[in-house]
C-alpha cells in the first residue's frame, strides 16, 4: 500500500482552527436543518438568545453562548472532517494541469483542440512526456505510464492495447512510446474529478443506514421535545413554572446532539480512511455495504499464493539419477524467464550445486522457447540431444512421437490429461506398480496436494525418447493470509477462492491458505452463477477484478473492487477501484465499512447513555425550590440550581469536540466474533456513556459555581 | 400465618404453575396458528360471515379488517350501552350518556376496560353479557392475531401475505379463549364467586337497615376479563368485591390468568419463529422486569412510613384484609404490568413510590409480560430498537432473526415507540393546561398529579386500571381518554401490522458468527436496558413531579 497521506490519522487542535471558517460558514440554517437534531439546538439557541436580551441575565446569556457553541462544535466537527479531505483535494486538482489533446480526425488526420472539450468517443495520440487528457482505453500501441499522481506509486506502468491493461486515466503521464487513446469518459466527470468530489465530500449522500439513524434520532428528538413541552404544564400545577431558558437548556440536553453533531463527519471520515487506502468508492453505500458483507471471492493468484509458483523438488523416474534429471531441468530452462523457469535454474543451484552455466556462455545449443501452442519449452543440444520440460499431457505427446512409451496420460484415463485429474487421496507414497505407471501415480499425486507437475524428457540420437522425471512447481501461499482468513471466519465472513486450478490443486491450495470453499476450473460465468447463489441466499457478495470477462460479476456484486490496472469495464462495473490493484486490500475494505458502522452505533449509544447523568443534573436543579426532597435525585451535589444547568449544557457542548477525533479516526477495531466485540463497545460506550457525564458535568460545576452571576 | 409467609407462598405457588404450564400452552399455542385444518365450528362461522379462510392478506388488507371489526364493535356496542333501556334484562338501567357509552364502547373494544362508572348502578344484565363479556373475548383474540403476525412477519420471506385476520380472531376466541376461559370460570364458582341471574335482592341488616346485594353472571364475566388481561369488574369494585373475588385461592388464580397467556407467548413466538432460545431471551427480560418490580411494590407497600400505617402495622388503607399487603401488592403489580388492570385493593392508596413502580410498569409499555399479544408485541419492537442501536456496534447493518432493519423498519419502529408517550404527554399536558379536567382532580399537590399522569397512562396503554381521586366521568374526560385508548391501541397495531408486512418481504440474512447475537443472555441484558431507559427518559420528569416528590423524604 502505498502512503499517500502519512497524516492522515492524525489529529490536531490546528484543524480545529482552520476549519472555523467553514464551520462559521455553516451557521446558515439552509445548511443546518439538514441534521434535524441540530437544526433544533440552532433554534434552541435563537430562542434563549431572545429570552436573554428581554431578561438580561449572566445565567440566560451564558446558556445561549453555550448553546450556540454547541451548534458551532457541531459545524466543526464536519468542517473538520471536510477539511481533511480538501487538502487531499487540492493536492489532486494541483495535478490536474490543462492539457492540449492531440485529435484524431476520422480522415486520420491530427488537430490540436484544449483537454477540456474532448468528448466520449473521441480518439487522441499520446506521446512520451505527454499528459494523457482524459480517461479512456487504449486501442493502439503500448506505452509505459507515470500513474504516480493518481496512486502515488512511482514505478511506471505498462498500458497496451486490446488486453486486460489498457485502461489510462486522464492526468497520468506517458513516459515511452505512442499510444491511441479512446476517450471513454467526458472531461469533468473522469476519475480525478470523481475522485477529488469524493475526498471534499460535495457529492456525498446520506447512505441508507445513515438515514435510518436520523429517523431514529429524529424521533427521539421529538419524544423529548413532546416531554419538554408538557413539562411545563405540570410544572405549572406543581407551582414552579420553568423559564423558557431553562426548558431550552434541558430539550438541548436530552435531544441526541453528539452523534447528531458526529454523524456526517463519521461518514466523511469513512470514505477518507478509503481514499487514504488509495481505494475510491463511488458511493458511500458501497462502504456500508462492505461492511456488511458475508462472503469474500477471492482470486487464488496475487491474493492468496504469490504470483508465480516455485520449483521446490526434482522427483526422477525410476531408472534416472537425481541429477541427471535437475542437471536436464536446469538446462532446458536457462533461457526460460519465467518466474518459474528461474525458480527451476535456482533450485537445481541450490540442491545439486549445479551452476556457471548461463545463456549467453553456454555454447552449442539452441533453445526452444515456450508457446501456447506446444506448452512445452527445452533445448536442442549440437551433439542431437534434446531436451523438452512442460505440461505433462504435451510432454507425454513429445515422447510418444519421438518414439518414446511415456505413461499412460493417466491412469484412470481421464480424458483431460493428467493436468486436470482429480487428486489421489493416498499421495506420492500409494505410487506402486511398473515404472511408466508409477510415474503417472506420481503426475496425479502432485496434482491432488496442490502441486503443478513439469515433465522433463530428454531424446538422445537414436533411441527412444524417454521421461527423465517431474519437477514440482508449488504455488506458495501468502505469508499470514491463512491468519487473515482465519480472523475473517471468526467474524463471520465465508472466503471463497477463484482459481483456473484443476479442483485437487485448488483444494489442496484451499486447505493450505484456510480459506472455506474453493471455486475450482472458474469460468467468469461459474463466478456470475456463485455470486448469483450466494445472493439467493441472502449474502452479500464482495469480489475484485480487473478483466473486461470479470464485468458482469462485479457488476453483479455487492461489493465489486476494480483493479486500476484492469480494463475500463471492469472499472465502470465496480463500485470500488483500488489505485493500488492489490486484491488483498478487499479484507481491508471490509473492515473500513465495518469500523463506520461500528463507530456510528458506539456514539449513538454513548450520546444516549449521557441523557441519564444530565436528567440527574437538570430536574433537581429545576424542581428543588418546590419540592425539597427532589434533592435526594441530585446524586452529584451540584452547587447550585443555574449552575447544575448550565453545567449540564456545558458538557453536552464540550463532549462534541472531545469526540471528534474519535468519529474522525474510528473506534478502534479488532476482528472478532460479534459477541466479543459487542461485550466491549457495550461496556466502554455504553456503561461510559453512562458513568462520564456524571463525572464530567460535576468537574465542570466545580468551576462554574464559583461564577460571580450564577446563583 | 404471617403476611410475608403468605405472601411468599402465593408468589411460590403461582412462579411454580406457570413454569408448569409454559412450554406445553406456549407450544400448543403455536400449533394453533400453524395448523392448516380447520375444526367444524370454524368453518360454520367462517360460511356464516362469508369468509374465504384460505385466503391470505397483505398487511394492508390486515389491517384494514382488523379497524373494520373494530370500528363495528364500537358502534354496536355503543348502540346497546345507548339504547339499554329498551332491551331486555336491563334491571331498570336506563341508557348511558353519550361520552359515556361512547368511552364505554371505546374501552371495551380495545381491550382497555377503563370504567367510568360503576358496574351495578349502570349496566344491565345484557350489557355485561352480550356487550361487554363478548368484547372481553374480540378484544383479547384481536391482541392475539396482532401478535400472531408480527411473528409471521419474522418467520415468511419474500411474501406480502401475513396471515388471515378473520382465522387468526376464530382461531383465537374457539380454540383458545373459549375452552381456557371455560375452565377459569368453573374453578372460580368453585371457589365462590357468584354464578347466577338473580339480579337485585334487599336485605334487612343486623341493625335494621336496608341494603341492596347485586347478584349476576360474575364468575364467567371475571374470567375472561382476567384471561383476556381485560381487567373490567363486574362491580364497581372490581376484584376485591367478594362476590368477584372471594377467597385467597381466587386471587390467586386470577392473578395467573393474568399473567397466563403473555407469560408463554414468547415460548409460542419462539416455536414459530424456530428458535426456543430467541423466545426465552424475550420471556427472561419480562421474567426479570417483573420480578424487579414486584420486589419494589412489595417492599414501599410492607416498609411504610406514614404515620397511620406505622400506628396499625401495615399500609392497610384501601386495601383487602381478605388478601393483606403482600397479596394486593402481587396483585397490583400483575394486573399492571399485564394490561389486564383488575384491582382488588386501591391503587389510590398504595404508597406514593409502590404507586409510582405501578405506574413506571404501563409505562414500560406493558412489557413485563404485557397484555395478551400487546405484552409481546411490545418487547419485539423493543428487539429490534435495541438490535438497532447496538447492532451497529458490531460492524454489520443491524438485523434481527435474520431481518435486515433499515430505514423502513426503523421508521415504524420509531413511530410506535413516539406513540404512547405522545398520547399519554399532550393528554396530561392538555388536561392540566385547562381549568375544567384541573378541578377534576380531587387531591392536590404531587398525588393529584399522579392521578392525571395515571389516568391517561392506563388508557393510552389500555391498561384500564384507574387510580381513582380524579372525577374523570366528565364529557373531557370521557373523551379525552377515549380518544388516548383508540390512539394507544390502534396506531400502534396498523404500525406493527406495517412492520411484519415489511418484514416478511425481505430474504433471511443468514446467521454467521458476524451477526449479533439475540439469542445469548447478553442480548436480554441489553434489552432490559434499552426498555427502561426508553422509558425512563421519556417520563423522568413526570415521575419527578409525580410519585417521587411525593414518595421521597
Amino acid at each position: 500500500m502505498t502512503a499517500r497521506h502519512p497524516t492522515g490519522h492524525g489529529f490536531s487542535p490546528r484543524q480545529l482552527a482552520a476549519a472555523l471558517p467553514d464551520a462559521l460558514r455553516k451557521f446558515d440554517p439552509r445548511h443546518t436543518v439538514r441534521a434535524p437534531v441540530i437544526f433544533v439546538v440552532w433554534i434552541g439557541s435563537l430562542v434563549t438568545t431572545v429570552s436573554a436580551v428581554v431578561n438580561p441575565s449572566f445565567f440566560g446569556f451564558a446558556i445561549a453562548g453555550w448553546l450556540w457553541a454547541t451548534v458551532l462544535f457541531a459545524n466543526l466537527a464536519e468542517a473538520v472532517a471536510e477539511g481533511r479531505g480538501r487538502a487531499q483535494a487540492e493536492a489532486l486538482r494541483r495535478t490536474k494541469k490543462e492539457t492540449v489533446a492531440r485529435r484524431l480526425r476520422p480522415d486520420g488526420g491530427e488537430e490540436q483542440v484544449p483537454g477540456t472539450q474532448l468528448v466520449v468517443g473521441d480518439r487522441v495520440v499520446v506521446e512520451a512526456g505527454q499528459l494523457i487528457p482524459g480517461d479512456g482505453e487504449v486501442i493502439d500501441g503500448v506505452a509505459s505510464v507515470d500513474e504516480s499522481t493518481m496512486t502515488g506509486e512511482s514505478a511506471p506502468v505498462i498500458r497496451e492495447s486490446g488486453g486486460d491493461r489498457s485502461s489510462v486515466t486522464g492526468g497520468t503521464t506517458v513516459l515511452s512510446d505512442r499510444i491511441v487513446v479512446r476517450i471513454t469518459t467526458c472531461p469533468g466527470e473522469g476519475f480525478l474529478d470523481r475522485m477529488i468530489s469524493l475526498v471534499e465530500g460535495a457529492s456525498r449522500q446520506k447512505t441508507p443506514n445513515e438515514i435510518a439513524l436520523n429517523i431514529l434520532l429524529a424521533s427521539l428528538t421529538i419524544v423529548f421535545l413532546l416531554a419538554v413541552a408538557t413539562l411545563q404544564p405540570m410544572a405549572a400545577y406543581s407551582g414552579r413554572q420553568q423559564t423558557l431558558i431553562v426548558l431550552t437548556a434541558l430539550l438541548v440536553c436530552l435531544i441526541p446532539t453528539t452523534i447528531g453533531a458526529l454523524l456526517s463527519a463519521i461518514g466523511i471520515a469513512g470514505m477518507d480512511r478509503l481514499v487514504q487506502r488509495n481505494v475510491i468508492a463511488v458511493s458511500g453505500r458501497a462502504v456500508e455495504a462492505a461492511g456488511d458483507v458475508n462472503t469474500l471471492l477471492l482470486d487464488k493468484t496475487g491474493t492468496i499464493t504469490l504470483g508465480a509458483r516455485h520449483a521446490t523438488e526434482f522427483i526422477p523416474a525410476p531408472d534416472v539419477e537425481e541429477r541427471e534429471l535437475a542437471e536436464a531441468a536446469q538446462l532446458s530452462s536457462l533461457a526460460d524467464e519465467t518466474p518459474e523457469g528461474r525458480s527451476i535454474v535456482v533450485l537445481a543451484k541450490n540442491e545439486y550445486g549445479l551452476r556457471g552455466r548461463e545463456e549467453g556462455r553456454v555454447t552449442g545449443v539452441t533453445f526452444v522457447p515456450f508457446t501456447a501452442h506446444t506448452r512445452m519449452s527445452g533445448v536442442d543440444l549440437d551433439d542431437g540431444r534434446r531436451i523438452r520440460k512442460g505440461a505433462s499431457t504435451a510432454v507425454m505427446k513429445w515422447v510418444r512421437d519421438q518414439g518414446g512409451h511415456p505413461p499412460p496420460d493417466s491412469v484412470r484415463g481421464d480424458p483431460h490429461g493428467a493436468d486436470s485429474v482429480r487428486g489421489d487421496p493416498h499421495g506420492a507414497d500409494s505410487v506402486r506398480g511398473d515404472p511408466q505407471q508409477k510415474l503417472g501415480l506420481l503426475v496425479e499425486a502432485i496434482s491432488g496436494e496442490g502441486g503443478t507437475p513439469l515433465l522433463v524428457a530428454e531424446r538422445l540420437p537414436d533411441r527412444p525418447a524417454r521421461v527423465l522425471g517431474v519437477i514440482r512447481l508449488r504455488d506458495i501461499v501468502k505469508a499470514g493470509i491463512s491468519e487473515r482468513f482465519a480472523e475473517l471466519h471468526r467474524m463471520g465472513i465465508s472466503t471463497v477462492m477463484i482459481t483456473g486450478d484443476n479442483p485437487a490443486t485448488a483444494a489442496a491450495i484451499a486447505r493450505e491458505a484456510g480459506v472455506d470453499r474453493y471455486l475450482a476450473e472458474a469460468t467468469p460465468e461459474d463466478k456470475m452463477d456463485l455470486i448469483r447463489r450466494e445472493q439467493a441466499g441472502g449474502r452479500l457478495v464482495a469480489m475484485t477484478g480487473d478483466g473486461t470477462n470479470d464485468a458482469p460479476a462485479l457488476a453483479q456484486a455487492d461489493v465489486g473492487v476494480a483493479m486500476n490496472a484492469g480494463t475500463m469495464a471492469a472499472k465502470e462495473a465496480g463500485n470500488m477501484v483500488d489505485l493500488d490493484s492489490n486484491p488483498t486490500k478487499l479484507i481491508e475494505i471490509v473492515a473500513i465499512g465495518k469500523q463506520l458502522l461500528i463507530t456510528r452505533g458506539a456514539l449513538t449509544t454513548f450520546s444516549i447513555a449521557n441523557d441519564v447523568a444530565k436528567y440527574f443534573a437538570i430536574i433537581p436543579a429545576m424542581f428543588t425550590g418546590v419540592y425539597p426532597q427532589l434533592g435526594h435525585l441530585n446524586v452529584m451535589n451540584l452547587g447550585s440550581a443555574q449552575s447544575a444547568v448550565l453545567s449540564a449544557v456545558i458538557f453536552n457542548a464540550v463532549v462534541i469536540v472531545a469526540l471528534i477525533p474519535i468519529a474522525l479516526r474510528g473506534v478502534r477495531y479488532r476482528p472478532t466474533s460479534a459477541a466479543t466485540m459487542l461485550r466491549r463497545n457495550l461496556a466502554v460506550y455504553g456503561l461510559g456513556g453512562l458513568v462520564t457525564p456524571f463525572v464530567g458535568i460535576k468537574l465542570i460545576d466545580l468551576v462554574v459555581h464559583l461564577l460571580p452571576g450564577i446563583r | 400465618m404471617s403476611d410475608a409467609l403468605a405472601g411468599l407462598l402465593t408468589i411460590g405457588v403461582l412462579v411454580l404453575a406457570l413454569a408448569a404450564v409454559h412450554v406445553p400452552l406456549g407450544d400448543y399455542l403455536a400449533r394453533v396458528y400453524r395448523s392448516e385444518r380447520h375444526l367444524p365450528v370454524e368453518r360454520f362461522v367462517y360460511r356464516l360471515c362469508r369468509v374465504d379462510p384460505g385466503a391470505q392478506q397483505r398487511w394492508t388488507v390486515y389491517a384494514l379488517s382488523l379497524l373494520g371489526f373494530a370500528a363495528v364493535s364500537v358502534l354496536l356496542l355503543y348502540l346497546l350501552l345507548r339504547l339499554q333501556r329498551v332491551l331486555p334484562l336491563s334491571l331498570g338501567h336506563s341508557g348511558l350518556p353519550p361520552s359515556g357509552a361512547f368511552n364505554t364502547a371505546v374501552s371495551f373494544v380495545t381491550n382497555t376496560d377503563w370504567q367510568w362508572y360503576s358496574g351495578e348502578a349502570v349496566m344491565g344484565q345484557l350489557a355485561q353479557l352480550a356487550g361487554l363479556a363478548v368484547q372481553n373475548f374480540l378484544s383479547a383474540a384481536t391482541g392475539l392475531a396482532v401478535a400472531v403476525a408480527l411473528i409471521r412477519g419474522f418467520v415468511r420471506e419474500g411474501t406480502d401475505e401475513i396471515g388471515n385476520f378473520w382465522v387468526d380472531l376464530v382461531r383465537s376466541v374457539i380454540r383458545v379463549l373459549l375452552p381456557l376461559a371455560f375452565l377459569s370460570a368453573l374453578l372460580l364458582a368453585a371457589c365462590g364467586a357468584v354464578q347466577d341471574f338473580a339480579g337485585a335482592h334487599t336485605f334487612t341488616t343486623l341493625e335494621g337497615g336496608d341494603q341492596t346485594i347485586l347478584r349476576g353472571p360474575v364468575a364467567s364475566q371475571q374470567a375472561i376479563s382476567v384471561l383476556g388481561t381485560n381487567g373490567g369488574g363486574y362491580f364497581n369494585a372490581n376484584a376485591a368485591h367478594p362476590y368477584e373475588n372471594p377467597t385467597a385461592l381466587s386471587n390467586l388464580l386470577q392473578t395467573f390468568l393474568m399473567l397466563l397467556i403473555p407469560s408463554v407467548l414468547p415460548r409460542t413466538f419462539g416455536r414459530l419463529v424456530g428458535s426456543p432460545r430467541h423466545g426465552w431471551v424475550l420471556f427472561a427480560v419480562m421474567a426479570v422486569l417483573w420480578t424487579v418490580g414486584l420486589t419494589l411494590t412489595t417492599v414501599f407497600e410492607a416498609t411504610h412510613h406514614g404515620t397511620v400505617p406505622r400506628e396499625v402495622g401495615a399500609a392497610l388503607e384501601g386495601k383487602e384484609t381478605r388478601f393483606g399487603v403482600w397479596n394486593s401488592a402481587l396483585f397490583g403489580h400483575s394486573a399492571t404490568a399485564t394490561s389486564s388492570g383488575a384491582n382488588d385493593a386501591s391503587y389510590d392508596s398504595f404508597t406514593p413510590l409502590g404507586g409510582g413502580v405501578l405506574l413506571l410498569n404501563m409505562l414500560l409499555g406493558e412489557i413485563s409480560p404485557g397484555g395478551i399479544g400487546g405484552g409481546l408485541i411490545g418487547m419485539l419492537v423493543l428487539a429490534v430498537l435495541a438490535v438497532f442501536i447496538a447492532g451497529l456496534m458490531v460492524g454489520r447493518t443491524p438485523e434481527y432473526l435474520g431481518r435486515k432493519i433499515r430505514q423502513r423498519e426503523i421508521t415504524l419502529v420509531a413511530l410506535y415507540v413516539l406513540a404512547m408517550p405522545f398520547a399519554v404527554l399532550v393528554g396530561v399536558g392538555l388536561a392540566l393546561a385547562f381549568p375544567g379536567p384541573r378541578e377534576a382532580i380531587l387531591n392536590p399537590g404531587p398525588h393529584g398529579l399522579t392521578e392525571v399522569l395515571y389516568a391517561f397512562v392506563s388508557a393510552a396503554n389500555n391498561n384500564g386500571s384507574a387510580f381513582a381521586g380524579l372525577t374523570s366521568g366528565t364529557t373531557f374526560y370521557n373523551t379525552a381518554l377515549a380518544l388516548a385508548m383508540l390512539f394507544g391501541r390502534f396506531l400502534p397495531m396498523v404500525l406493527v401490522l406495517a412492520l411484519a408486512g415489511s418484514l416478511a418481504a425481505q430474504q433471511r440474512v443468514p446467521v454467521s458468527s458476524g451477526t449479533l447475537p439475540t439469542h445469548q443472555p447478553m442480548f436480554a441484558g441489553l434489552l432490559t436496558g434499552v426498555a427502561v431507559i426508553v422509558t425512563g427518559l421519556t417520563f423522568f420528569p413526570a415521575l419527578a413531579l409525580g410519585p417521587l416528590a411525593e414518595g421521597l423524604k
